[in-house]
């Protein structure tokens, strides 16, 4: 099992956000934890990448445990995530911003990441020069997401890659997601557009108010009355 | 004519030294948001380290300044470790309020008699002062080595902070703390080396101080360190090149002050520039309005 | 039940007036029986003006929340202007009056000047710019006899005559305690609460937030002119160098040990720490006299770093709670 977390409890000040929360990640598959604004997805995520402490809970990924270890080790464990909103560094380049992804690799690595992030992305060699803040918001999608892969993640989290972007921008992006999945990266995916999120997964958990109130296959998901009526509109 | 270019040379002259410490306050002030008051006593601090190097241990000039750039780096890094970095998710005046008890404490500790004691001492010139004419305006051989030493460090700090992973990383940690550390970079470690590094330069700059003025004393920091972070802000809190700017501004300023109108109103005018800034343009000459940040 | 017998008690503000009023009794009779030596009658003096102007700044700082590095520059514009006016006028118990009202006059105008243009500014821009200020101030007060040579400029103003005693120092430090609690437990000091609290929430429920900060600093510097217009007649000599930015830091010292936004905290660490300083030149044999200053930053470091809410942490001693709040706490 790639990633294992049991009873996540989190607490910003008086506030309890995530009230023991439990999932868990194989190796290649592609996992979906959807749910409403406020449900707790950005924050598991946080609390997965160490920008925040949980109060109690076990996070185990590639059989180590990494619960309260710092951010920065973590991501060089290969548990790299695309954070919520993109967060480009704005007044760098492209090619900076994608440097930084793989911050801790060697030259050479960073030289073979760049060019497969521009094989998934042709557009962003386009740009190489540019200031991420002048890209677009398709573009800065696809720039955070290849920031993420320029790690060599053993699992990538996105949060909310879909948000703000054109229908068509989302199936480009989810597409691509599909297609890192399937060259051989876990995907560990947040999204309120449960649609496309149970799409691509293999399977999905439900969280309501930081607890999770359902979980299956993505196909019993998407047939679910409840997550039907919830947060497929139907 | 003369005069006016003569005193311009001599605003340089401050304003290079300016710039030295003001690099050091508006780096960590990007990458922490913090006014590091301690900042001119660690200057101070470089100062006595040469002054030691070359008047106690013989040591050459350039090996002066190495010293009190090693010297300040490791007070600096230590300084952050200490008294910083335990307040770093504190209310940012609570951080300030440490800055200024650390300021104090190193300018009285310093003070103490076993320590650099209050006497000011006077600063070796290691080598024999020659002035050059240059169409009736005068410059030392001091002047020109503040100049080159100072363009020299800054032109080695741009490449560092523009071109080095570890510089692309401060950069990254000043925009956005988080997501840096999502990139595996290591926040507490770059922090460290920005003040280590902003204390490095503020050492220099010590030791050309005390070449060109020279008399140190263990509250020479204050002024300095004052009017280096008014240079930093009117220059652009943040921003490298802004702080150069500023520091050569406010030491020009500052001498045409003392030469045209009067030295006892130079502090005034200095600081009646930054509130000026402070009001009317608080993002300083090369900020942007900050509209453009995500 | 406990708000049935606080009732049949008489008011706790009274009985605090009735043992502040026995304790001055007390410490007038020791002086003139010769216990308290002039010295220690000087240092008293100096606790009660040290209290009054902390106070001042608690109520910009700890209350409000704006920041303020210049607090010793109210100060001196009291003592100046004070200073000023006892010369011209003569002195007298009257002129003193007039002095400190005019001290404290001025220091609130200068205040209301140049606090509605800088109070826009935040947190440390706030903190740089009050500074600035200060700095300013002290150059002008350098170079004050080109233009009114009797205040002497850089080498000081003398000729002052030593009115303050300690009935006047205690009347207005009295004065000053009971002020500033009906003012803090008033609806503009929930007002001032809900600056510092969260500038933009206290707009959106409608309060001018420009406003409170004005007043709160106008009110605050005032404190500090009626503390400087003592000082000037306890010492009778005034030199720039005592209204410089590191006078500030002394203030704000007693205000972070006391507790932000405690009356009672500033009380006792406006007293204890005036009496620790004077009492360890006392104590301390002149070889380590200069530790007193090395040990002062010190004790500014450890209380950030571990008690940032200072000895008081927002509470107060219970004659110095409005009524309605004693029953809960």
């Amino acid at each position: 099992m790639l990633l294992q977390v049991r009873d996540l409890v989190v607490d910003y000040g008086p506030i309890r956000a995530l009230h023991g929360i439990s999932f868990e990640v194989h190796e290649g598959e592609v996992v979906t934890l959807v749910g409403a604004n406020g449900a707790g997805k950005s924050t598991t995520l946080r609390a997965l990448s160490g920008l925040v402490k949980p109060t109690s809970g076990e996070v185990s990924f590639d059989g180590r445990r990494i619960e309260g270890r710092p951010g920065h080790a973590i991501a060089r464990m290969g548990l790299v995530q695309v954070p919520e909103g993109r967060r480009p560094f704005v007044d760098m380049t492209v090619r900076e911003n994608l440097l930084l992804g793989a911050f801790h690799r060697s030259r050479a690595e960073q030289r073979a990441g760049m060019e497969r992030v521009f094989g998934s992305f042709p557009r962003l060699r386009e740009r190489i020069n540019q200031t991420a803040g002048t890209l677009s918001g398709g573009e800065l999608q696809m720039l955070a997401t290849g920031r993420g892969l320029m790690a060599r993640p053993r699992l990538l989290m996105l949060d909310e890659p879909s948000m703000g972007l054109s229908p068509i921008l989302v199936q480009e992006i989810f597409s691509i997601i599909r297609e890192i999945n399937r060259e051989g990266t876990s995907i560990l995916l947040v999204e309120q557009n449960a649609w496309m999120a149970l799409g691509i997964a293999h399977r999905a958990y439900v969280l309501e108010t930081g607890r999770v109130v359902l979980s299956g296959s993505a196909a019993e998901l998407r047939e679910n009355p409840r997550v039907k009526s919830a947060y497929l509109g139907e | 004519m003369t005069y006016f270019l003569q005193q311009l040379i001599n605003g340089l002259q401050l304003g290079f030294v300016y710039a030295l410490i003001a690099l050091g306050y508006t780096m960590v002030y990007g990458i922490v948001r913090l006014i590091n008051f301690a900042h001119g006593d660690v200057f101070m601090v470089g100062a006595y380290l040469g002054f030691f190097a070359l008047a106690s241990w013989g040591l050459p000039f350039p090996l002066a300044i190495v010293v009190a750039m090693v010297g300040c780096a490791a007070l600096g890094v230590f300084i952050e470790r200490v008294a910083y970095k335990p307040l770093r998710n504190a209310p940012r005046i609570s951080a300030l309020i440490t800055a200024m008890g650390v300021s104090l404490f190193i300018e009285n500790f310093t003070n103490l008699n076993f320590v650099f004691g209050p006497t000011p001492r006077a600063f070796p010139r290691p080598f024999a002062v020659r002035t050059f004419g240059l169409g009736g305006v005068e410059i030392t051989n001091v002047q020109l080595i503040v100049f080159g030493v100072a363009i020299l460090l800054m032109v080695g700090l741009s490449l560092f902070v523009g071109r080095t992973r570890t510089g692309r990383a401060m950069r990254a940690v000043s925009q956005d703390r988080d997501t840096a550390r999502l990139m595996g970079i290591n926040v507490d470690t770059v922090i460290s080396i920005t003040f280590g590094i902003g204390s490095a330069l503020a050492g220099a700059g010590g030791v050309l101080y005390g070449i060109a003025y020279p008399q140190i004393q263990p509250m020479m920091g204050i002024m300095p360190g004052l009017k280096a972070f008014v240079a930093a802000v009117l220059g652009g809190i943040g921003i490298i090149p802004g702080a150069m700017l500023g520091s050569l501004i406010m030491g020009v300023v500052e001498t045409f002050t003392s030469a045209y109108v009067s030295s006892t109103l130079r502090d005034a005018v200095a600081f009646g520039i930054l509130i000026l800034v402070l009001l009317v343009r608080p993002t300083g000459l090369l900020g942007k309005s900050h509209s453009d940040k995500v | 039940m406990r708000t049935d017998g606080a009732r049949r008690r008489p008011e706790p503000g009274t009985i605090a007036v009735i043992v502040a009023v026995g304790g001055f009794v007390l410490l007038q009779a020791l002086m003139w029986l010769g216990v308290l030596n002039p010295y220690w009658q000087q240092v008293l003096n100096l606790a009660g003006i040290t209290l009054i102007s902390a106070l001042g700044l608690n109520l910009i700082y700890g209350y409000t929340g704006q920041f303020s590095l210049g607090h010793a520059a109210f100060y001196g514009v009291g003592a100046y202007a004070s200073a000023l006016l006892t010369r011209s006028l003569g002195p007298g118990a009257g002129t003193l009056l007039l002095g400190i009202v005019a001290g404290a006059a001025l220091a609130a105008l200068v205040a209301f000047l140049i606090g509605l243009p800088i109070l826009r500014l935040r947190s440390d821009y706030l903190a740089i710019a009050t500074l600035g200020f200060g700095i300013i101030m002290k150059v002008l007060l350098d170079n004050s006899d080109a233009v009114i040579p009797m205040m002497g400029g850089s080498s000081g103003m003398s000729g002052i005559a030593r009115l303050t005693t300690f009935p006047w120092v205690f009347a207005f430090g009295l004065a000053a305690v009971l002020v500033m609690r009906n003012l803090v437990f008033s609806s503009v000091g929930r007002a001032l609460v809900s600056v510092r609290e969260d500038e933009l929430a206290a707009e959106a429920v409608g309060i001018d937030t420009t406003r409170y900060k004005t007043l709160g600093f106008v009110i605050g510097c005032g404190y500090a002119g009626v503390a400087g217009a003592l000082y000037a007649h306890l010492y009778a000599y005034l030199n720039p160098f005592s209204f410089d930015f590191l006078k500030s830091i002394d203030v704000l010292l007693v205000v972070v040990l006391g507790g932000l936004g405690s009356i009672s905290g500033t009380l006792v660490a406006a007293i204890a720490w005036t009496f620790l300083l004077e009492g360890l030149r006392v104590a301390l044999p002149a070889s380590v006299q200069d530790w007193r200053m090395v040990i002062y930053p010190l004790v500014m470091i450890v209380f950030m770093l571990f008690r940032p809410g200072g000895i008081f942490a927002r509470t107060e001693f219970g004659f110095l709670k409005p009524r309605a709040r004693r029953g809960k706490e």
